[in-house]
């Protein structure tokens, strides 16, 4: 999933200063499950923006709606009309999500109300940890399940390097060494040997070194 | 025991308070109660377990939210005690009744006696 921090709440206030009507738009996807962006959390913001706005003496004229997807057009659609009645809207969810609401409805500001972290796992209950950087040329398959593009903090590719200390990488004590990970499950399954097998330099241009990326199925097109 | 309690505490009955969502909290707050307290069981004595320890965590996270929201966190309390343990009870409700009393009202409903036009939509 993707995972999401909300914004502070003072730069959210200043970002929507200007506005009087606001819609706060959750989405049910990703930032639902990080519990970030899903009903329940667009009904806290709103509820802090209505009481802040109300000692300031301002009108709190603040709508809630929770959209099942925001970056897909069948959802995105169905806001049509609903934004006449207000100045601005303030997305809850991830970046693709504020983007592609203000793509669908260029006459509204769109203002992002999280900032969007990473690709990744819910560890533990209120525990999420990145696990993928979409480089587009996955190598799990030699790695026993452990990327090193997303968990080693320089992403090399034959690891590890001189900062692995105690299985701890050194940017951080508290994060694992990816090539540690990786060589520690190699030796649990016996498989060690293909540690030896050396990675050639790597084509970075699946990854974002390539620009944007677009994927496209001609088969579905309607 | 014929012992009295202020007479400000409304009293909002729930069936753990493990069942208090922090929007509940907030729209407490929002609809102009100047302070709130949770009472739930002794930790450890919870009938589901760990609704009170949950309570407790949701309490601190609401807190943040109203001290960001200028309403303050410190109004926002949880007590924990045996539910035949009136005493005790009365004894927190005083406390929480002096607590807000020192504290004032609410800031929403000062500003709202100032400027009763400005506000529209938002209570609900």
């Amino acid at each position: 999933m993707i995972v999401a921090d909300r914004k502070p709440f003072d730069e959210i206030m200043k970002m929507i200063a200007p506005y009087e009507r606001i819609l706060l738009l959750g989405c049910n996807e990703c930032v639902t499950v990080c519990a970030v962006g899903g009903t329940k959390e667009t009904a806290l913001l709103a509820s802090q923006i209505r009481m802040k706005r109300q000692m300031e003496g301002r009108a709190a004229d603040v709508g809630e709606r929770t959209l099942e997807r925001q970056c897909d057009p069948e959802y995105a659609n169905t806001l049509a009309g609903a934004l006449d009645d207000y100045d601005a809207v303030l997305s809850l969810a991830c970046g693709c999500g504020v983007q592609f609401i203000s793509e669908s409805y260029p006459g509204v500001p769109v203002l992002p109300a999280v900032n969007t972290r990473f690709m990744g796992v819910t560890v533990e209950a209120g525990v999420w940890a990145e696990r993928c950087q979409g480089c587009g040329n996955c190598v799990l398959d030699r790695t026993c399940g452990i990327c090193p593009v997303a968990r080693c903090a320089k992403s090399i590719m034959n690891g590890p390097c001189g900062g692995s200390h105690g299985g701890a990488c050194e940017v951080n004590d508290d994060i694992p060494c990816a090539w540690q990970l990786i060589i520690d499950r190699l030796k649990a399954k016996g498989g060690l040997q293909a540690y030896s097998d050396i990675e050639k330099a790597r084509d970075w241009s699946t990854s974002r070194d390539g620009g944007p990326r677009k994927r496209i199925r001609e088969d579905m097109a309607l | 025991m014929r012992l009295s309690y202020p007479a400000s505490i409304r009293i909002i009955k729930m069936p753990c308070t493990g069942r208090v969502d922090t929007i509940h909290i907030l729209e407490a707050f929002q609809s102009g109660a100047d302070g709130v307290c949770l009472v739930g069981c002794l930790e450890g004595d919870c009938h589901f377990i760990a609704g009170n320890i949950r309570a407790g965590k949701r309490v601190r996270y609401a807190r943040v939210l109203l001290d960001e929201a200028g309403i303050g966190g410190n109004r926002l309390e949880m007590y924990n005690l045996s539910a035949s343990d009136g005493r005790k009870f009365a004894q927190f409700m005083r406390e929480m009744t002096e607590k807000i009393i020192g504290l004032g009202p609410n800031p929403i409903k000062t500003v709202r006696r100032l400027a009763p036009d400005a506000l529209r939509g938002g209570l609900h």
